[in-house]
């Protein structure tokens, strides 16, 4: 667990705040009492080495370790001061605000069209084939991908590149218009050209939305993010501006971490 | 029997060789200057020997097996000498049959004269001979084959490489054997087919609307004109795969769904062994419980609402055929739902679909080539499907879409033309085969759509 650093700004900011998060994988704890502040319209990385638990955590905020048989999460995460584990709360409504682009790209088997308009067609978001077009159209812009598949949307999302796909599903996302949106390593399936697109495309993406980036290339944490989290073994070890984790690590595990000792 | 017998002495030997070949090259080394070393492992050596030992000699014995009737037959008639000669093809058949049962003791068509007598004890004593030579040459073999391949056995002697090509030859061997097999069926049923429409012609017994396969045994009988139409029993056979089709694919769709999806894993444990069990119920069982159990239930129905239905009726059993087909759809389809990647569930979620949102529009479009593909093998399964028609439909070949009647099945006729006394080459007979053959065309076309719905999907979707 970390104090809070300096760097934290006031409590009204902050887009996502999670207290005391456990959560158990059947009889396995991953996640100890986690306490995080995310400020919004920010690129926040966590990092840590595999294992840690950082991926674990992603999933908490859209409750995607629902769907895993035998998890459970304890402790409170707040959402723009909503807690998301209220009973009252749709889950479904949730994950619509909260987007999510994961470690390999899985494009739907469907066109590349169809799989922009998917989130707008099951929350009602276009009342006309027009509107559904300006939605695909935009999404595509967003995510840098409109110049190379305007002319192929009839085609199989499947059929673009690895690169390309990610971005697919990262226009996907954001179709919804979602407040947050959480990456789980999406470069981890690329080579580095498309992860230099991607990088680009994240940075962009800032303006519009809170990003939260799973990474386990450091180099990545430092490029896109602007808070850097640490995790390690289940617990979160240091949280702050990625400049100050980088190069006044206040743990002597993140010094360890960020040297390259371990992980 | 003596097969069994030279079967059982070759693999004696092989064993032996195995052990022998796997002893020498353990010798080969340690007898030698200590730096020598073997290529393969001895077992590989000893691989090498029990093949080298094995194989021709099975090679033998199914030459042997293949030839040996002809060559007896060859040999006793040939001990008659000129007596055959002149004879028509089946007074031979007739002759050789007496001398074998002569040889055998059993009662024959004729008084026996002498030279029938000597040809019969020269036919016994061939017959009793000639599974001890196969023991003998066969043994020979055997054993040549096993020194041979132990002569050959030094450190530097790649048995393993031989021993793998070999393999590939026996692996070879194998799936000859089924093809060739499969295409002696096809050949037989296309042949017998081909002597059904010299006596019928094609466009009679493929678009003719009345199936009375009676035929006159002598030419004075009455009531028995064979007519061949098969368009009532096709479309029998159409209506109760319909029937059973509309009762497995919904069910068994749904039941894989709720399986592969929202099933907890003990529930899942539990629920698709039972209901794989239904696939493990012998046919003759649904028959009777169709035919005793179904039947009355919805005959009663039937007159309680005022329908006629007859006690055998193609709903019963299209609908128990359904039933017992559930399995073959649930369990593949359940498989093929399963296989869909993890990934592309948890994209749906993430965009705020809901479970049904997502089978519906994500995981069943991925599954579908497979689905498609357990409908059309249940489709197959359920033409094919005979002993639950037979006991539930009824034998009437009715040209009538109304579920409630009786109607009769490809395989149901197959079945009754081929049983009771009827000249082999009567129409009533070969039409088994021509139905045969239509059906087996059918299947075809079935397996053929199905791998290019499958095959086109595919390409799409991977």
């Amino acid at each position: 667990m970390s104090l809070p650093d300096d760097t934290t700004p006031p409590e009204a900011a902050n887009m996502i705040v999670a207290r005391d998060v456990d959560v158990h994988y059947d009889d396995k704890q991953a996640l100890f009492g986690v306490s995080l502040d995310v400020v919004g319209g920010n690129v926040t990385a966590l990092i840590g080495p595999s294992g840690c638990g950082k991926s674990t955590f992603l999933r908490c905020l859209n409750r995607m370790n629902d769907v895993i048989e035998g998890c459970r999460v304890s402790g409170r995460i707040e959402i723009e001061g909503e807690d998301i584990y209220d009973r009252s709360l749709d889950v479904v409504q949730l994950r619509a605000r909260v987007g999510m682009v994961f470690q390999k790209p899985n494009p739907f088997p469907k066109s590349i069209y169809d799989n922009i308009a998917y989130g707008p067609r099951i929350h009602g978001l276009a009342a006309s084939r027009g509107e559904l077009d300006e939605i695909v159209e935009r999404s595509l812009v967003r995510a840098g991908l409109w110049d190379e598949a305007k002319d192929r949307l009839r085609q199989p999302g499947t059929s673009l590149s690895g690169g390309q796909q990610q971005r697919l599903c990262i226009a996907r996302a954001i179709a919804v218009d979602p407040q947050v949106v959480l990456m789980d390593e999406p470069c981890s399936a690329l080579d580095p050209i498309a992860t230099a697109r991607i990088e680009e495309l994240i940075d962009e993406l800032r303006q519009n939305y809170t990003i939260l980036i799973v990474t386990h290339s450091m180099q990545q944490a430092a490029r896109v993010s602007q808070r850097t989290a640490f995790f390690h073994l289940g617990y979160l070890v240091e949280v702050g501006t990625t400049e100050q984790i980088f190069t006044n690590p206040h743990d002597s595990r993140t010094q360890d971490y960020i040297t390259g000792r371990f992980g | 029997m003596s097969a069994f017998v030279v079967t059982a002495v070759i693999l004696g030997l092989a064993a032996l060789g195995y052990h022998l070949g796997r002893g020498r090259a353990r010798g080969l080394v340690s007898n030698g200057s200590g730096t020598a070393r073997l290529h393969s492992l001895p077992g590989y050596h000893g691989g090498y020997v029990a093949l080298w030992c094995a194989l021709p000699a099975f090679g033998l014995l199914a030459l042997w097996l293949a030839l040996e009737p002809a060559a007896l037959r060859y040999q006793t008639l040939s001990t008659l000498g000129d007596q055959v000669d002149g004879l028509a093809p089946e007074r031979v058949e007739l002759l050789y049959n007496d001398i074998r049962n002569l040889a055998a003791g059993t009662a024959t068509s004729r008084a026996p004269d002498a030279g029938l007598k000597a040809a019969a004890d020269s036919h016994a004593r061939l017959e009793a001979l000639l599974p001890w030579a196969l023991l003998v040459v066969a043994s020979l073999l055997a054993v040549a084959g096993l020194l041979y391949g132990r002569r050959r056995l030094t450190p530097a002697f790649r048995a393993r490489n031989a021993v793998e090509r070999s393999l590939r030859w026996i692996l070879i061997a194998s799936s000859t054997i089924a093809v060739l097999t499969t295409i002696g069926i096809v050949l037989s049923l296309l042949f017998e087919a081909l002597r059904f429409f010299d006596k019928v012609p094609l466009a009679e017994f493929l678009f003719g609307l009345e199936w009375s396969p009676q035929t006159a045994l002598r030419a004075d009988q009455v009531g028995s004109s064979g007519s061949f139409g098969a368009v009532p029993i096709f479309a029998g056979t159409a209506l109760i795969s319909l029937i059973a089709m509309l009762v497995a694919v919904p069910v068994g769709l749904f039941s894989a769904i709720y399986l592969a999806e929202y099933a907890k894993r003990r529930v899942r444990d539990v629920v698709k062994p039972v209901l794989e069990i239904l696939a493990g119920i012998p046919t003759v069982v649904y028959g009777f419980f169709a035919a005793l159990t179904v039947a009355p239930q919805v005959r009663g129905f039937g007159e309680a609402v005022g329908l006629d239905v007859s006690s055998e009726s193609a709903l019963v059993a299209g609908v128990v055929m359904g039933i017992m087909i559930i399995p073959f759809v649930s369990s593949l389809s359940d498989d093929v739902i399963t296989a869909v990647p993890r990934s592309l569930r948890e994209g749906s979620y993430g965009l705020g679909a809901t479970q049904s949102e997502t089978i519906r529009q994500v995981v069943l479009p991925a599954a579908l080539p497979g689905i498609v593909g357990s409908i059309l093998l249940a489709v197959s399964r359920a033409i094919g499907e005979t002993m639950i028609v037979v006991m539930a439909a009824g034998l009437a070949a009715n040209l009538t879409a109304n579920p409630f009647q009786a109607v009769t099945t490809v395989t149901v006729q197959i079945v009754t033309l081929l049983i009771g006394d009827q000249e082999f080459d009567s129409p009533k007979t070969l039409a088994a085969f021509a139905l045969g053959l239509v059906l087996f065309a059918i299947t075809l076309v079935l397996n053929i759509v199905a791998l290019v719905i499958v095959r086109k999907y595919r390409e799409e979707y991977d």
